[in-house]
């Protein structure tokens, strides 16, 4: 793998529930991110994948700290994001930009789309003449035309916001974009056209992409690696195309079992794998596996003993105590992976 | 066979706006036979949305235009069956929940907010029958029991902001359930909830079709079409392009906006390709469209005849079921969708 451009260390985002008439006390904690660790290389996409209430866009807010995270710390090409003073952050967030789910809500409708793209500009200071310029280089970019400049988000279709939101975020030339659903609100076949300049934008800039989604068809088609995410906590990080065919973890394997697939015959033909229940609520989580209540496997130990990420041959790493479809010879191999959380067991799985 | 629950026959529906007359549904004509899933299949804007809301009498307003006919005949106190599209209000309220019910996408718009799930079961079972509170209320907990909620007596309790999403949606389901309908209309049921529950839901509408209930599953989701569709209608900027079976849309689809859809979707059981095979260009606007094939400004394939509006019908070498509507020849229409080996719109 290339250098690493993101690590993320054991990255804690809690919120407090509060209650009380007068004084306010807190009363339990949301355990929204609860201790995940990744790296993320130069050039690479990271898909991370969750159920609702996952945490995926919490984690994708605390990193780049538009959120103060609990615990933990991520660095930016070995400089500390988590701890850095408002001034040392500036030059930093120029390199991270976010792209957002709703292309209806994130452009302020009063504003013409040539401010839109141009704040980041200005905001970093650049140069009044060129911006005009840049703005109008930035709409050819994500295949919109230089006369949009003027117009307001409203008259621009989904698919057209989209792009919008793509060229403010490449405004700055950032190195890192973490794009939230880009494509989760939009129709199928304007789905694909965003994912296509997605592609060529990446190739054309060498950027790095952290791809949020909620379900496994979208990031099969734009990721290098994918990690999956239950409750705060990662079940799964695996190469991208590996996690297809050999899933390790159960909750990944319900994940895949769930999508519906576009074929009236292999529809028919796959196993009907329905996970029972709902993920539980994460003010309480449940103890050892955050899984085991909806898993069919589960036994004693998950009950009691959270699963560190053990990992397997090729860098994939999964946590769970009664790993799927990994042979003999590879769990005997296998290694407590660093990126387990602190509460952890050392226990690797063992053999039946 | 039997005799369809309901019988859609060019149903047109368009609405006089600022901007000129809006042309939402332009000639829709289907039957829903019993213990059928139909799925309508479209993107937004194609009128899936507005063509099934006009059967439930949702879309009239002042400014709205009907023409066709809709004829439910699984209406029980109607002999002959009711006409839905002239109806009185009347009529309507009397067989809408009682004999065609529907579903939304957002259960959460569609409970509501200050009253309790299981008074809002029993107070529509009151409206239809005569049937006490204590009753009525067992019948909600039975309801809320069969669609798969735990501790139903105890949950009927509960208001829809204690509940999950995906709870809401059991409970939309069991309040449309709560007289039996003959004809249940789901809108995207399951497009606002996760992959797990929505694979719990698709199982619910199932069932559905071992009682001989109707369903109309309007979705924009190809894959839970393959899933569970008996048949399935594509719609394109308010006109069905193509009808059939699953197998056949899926493995001989004859129009290229199909032939589009299919190439466009990021499939979860296929490696990654080069690039999608997107469709160039947006929906027309509904207001201002393309006279002939609707479609024809994003075709590549499109020739001097498509300026004609094509029919929608059945094409020699098909089964007989499996309509379309797109003027290629059959054989120069199963050279053109072959892109990289995939369904796909291609290039001209």
């Amino acid at each position: 793998m290339s250098a690493s451009l993101l690590s993320v260390e054991h990255l804690k985002q809690h919120f407090p529930v509060k209650a009380g008439v007068v004084f306010d006390r807190t009363v339990a904690h949301v355990h929204a991110v609860d201790d995940v660790s990744f790296e993320l290389g130069e050039g690479e996409t990271l898909g991370l994948v969750g159920e609702s209430g996952c945490g995926k866009t919490t984690l994708s807010r605390s990193l780049m700290r538009l959120l103060e995270p609990t615990d933990g710390r991520v660095l930016f090409r070995g400089r500390d994001v988590t701890h850095a003073s408002a001034r040392e952050l500036r030059p930093l967030r120029r390199q991270m930009q976010m792209v957002f789910q709703d292309p209806y809500a994130s452009l302020n409708p009063r504003k013409r789309i040539e401010q839109i793209v141009a704040a980041p500009l200005r905001l970093h200071g650049h140069d009044k003449s060129e911006i005009g310029a840049r703005v109008r280089e930035l709409l050819g970019r994500v295949g919109l035309q230089a006369e949009h400049a003027n117009r307001y988000p409203h008259e621009f279709s989904g698919g057209q916001r989209q792009r919008i939101g793509i060229a403010r975020a490449l405004a700055l030339e950032p190195r890192l974009v973490v794009l939230d659903e880009p494509v989760s609100a939009l129709d199928v076949s304007v789905q694909a056209q965003i994912v296509n300049l997605l592609d060529d934008l990446q190739e054309g800039f060498g950027l790095t992409y952290l791809f949020v989604a909620h379900d496994l068809s979208v990031v099969r088609h734009v990721s290098d690696r994918i990690a999956v995410m239950y409750l705060g906590k990662l079940m799964e990080v695996s190469p991208a195309e590996e996690l297809y065919t050999k899933p390790i973890h159960p909750y990944t394997e319900a994940l895949l079992a769930a999508v519906p697939v576009p074929d009236p015959r292999e529809s028919r033909a796959r196993e009907r794998l329905v996970v029972s229940g709902e993920p539980p609520n994460p003010i309480d989580p449940p103890p050892g596996c955050v899984f085991h209540p909806r898993c069919e496997h589960a036994t004693e130990v998950c009950r009691t003993v959270e699963p560190p990420l053990a990992r397997y041959a090729s860098g994939h790493l999964a946590a769970c105590h009664h790993p799927r479809r990994v042979s003999a010879s590879e769990i005997a191999a296998a290694e407590r992976s660093p990126a387990s959380p602190r509460s952890a067991g050392d226990g690797l799985p063992q053999l039946a | 066979m039997a005799e369809p629950l309901l019988d859609v026959r060019d149903l047109m529906v368009s609405f006089r706006t600022e901007e000129g007359v809006v042309r939402a549904v332009e000639g829709v004509s289907f039957a829903l036979e019993p213990g059928e899933v139909l799925a309508i299949v479209g993107e937004s804007g194609s009128g899936k949305s507005v063509a099934v809301g006009t059967l439930m009498g949702l879309t009239r307003s002042p400014n709205a235009r009907f023409e066709g006919e809709a004829r439910l005949r699984a209406a029980r106190r109607e002999h002959g069956g009711l006409e839905l599209v002239g109806a009185s209000e009347g009529k309507l309220r009397r067989v809408r929940g009682k004999d065609i019910a529907m579903i939304f996408q957002d259960p959460m718009t569609s409970l509501n907010p200050v009253q309790r799930v299981g008074d809002q079961i029993v107070e529509q079972i009151q409206a239809h029958e005569q049937v006490g509170d204590a009753e009525g209320r067992a019948r909600a907990v039975d309801l809320l029991d069969r669609v798969g909620i735990p501790r139903a007596a105890e949950r009927a309790r509960s208001y829809p902001h204690e509940f999950s999403g995906g709870m809401r949606q059991r409970a939309m389901i069991a309040m449309a359930f709560s007289c039996e309908p003959r004809v249940l209309i789901a809108d995207e049921p399951t497009t606002a909830l996760d992959v797990t529950i929505q694979a719990q839901i698709l199982r619910q509408i199932e069932e559905l079709r071992e009682r001989d209930t109707g369903v109309i599953l309007v979705t924009h989701d190809l894959g839970v079409v393959a899933d569970v569709a008996d048949r399935i209608l594509v719609m394109y900027a308010g006109r069905i392009v193509e009808q059939g079976t699953p197998d056949e849309l899926f493995y001989d689809p004859q129009h290229p906006y199909t032939w589009g859809l299919l190439g466009s979707i990021a499939r979860v059981d296929r490696a990654r390709p080069k690039r999608l095979a997107a469709i160039e260009g947006l929906p027309p606007s509904l207001s201002d469209r393309p006279a002939g094939c609707h479609f024809r400004p994003r075709c590549p394939h499109a020739f001097g005849k498509c300026v004609e509006t094509p029919a929608l019908e059945h094409r020699a070498g098909l089964t007989p079921g499996h309509l379309d509507r797109c003027l290629l020849a059959g054989e120069s229409k199963r050279r053109l969708r072959e892109v990289n080996g995939e369904v796909g719109l291609g290039a001209p």
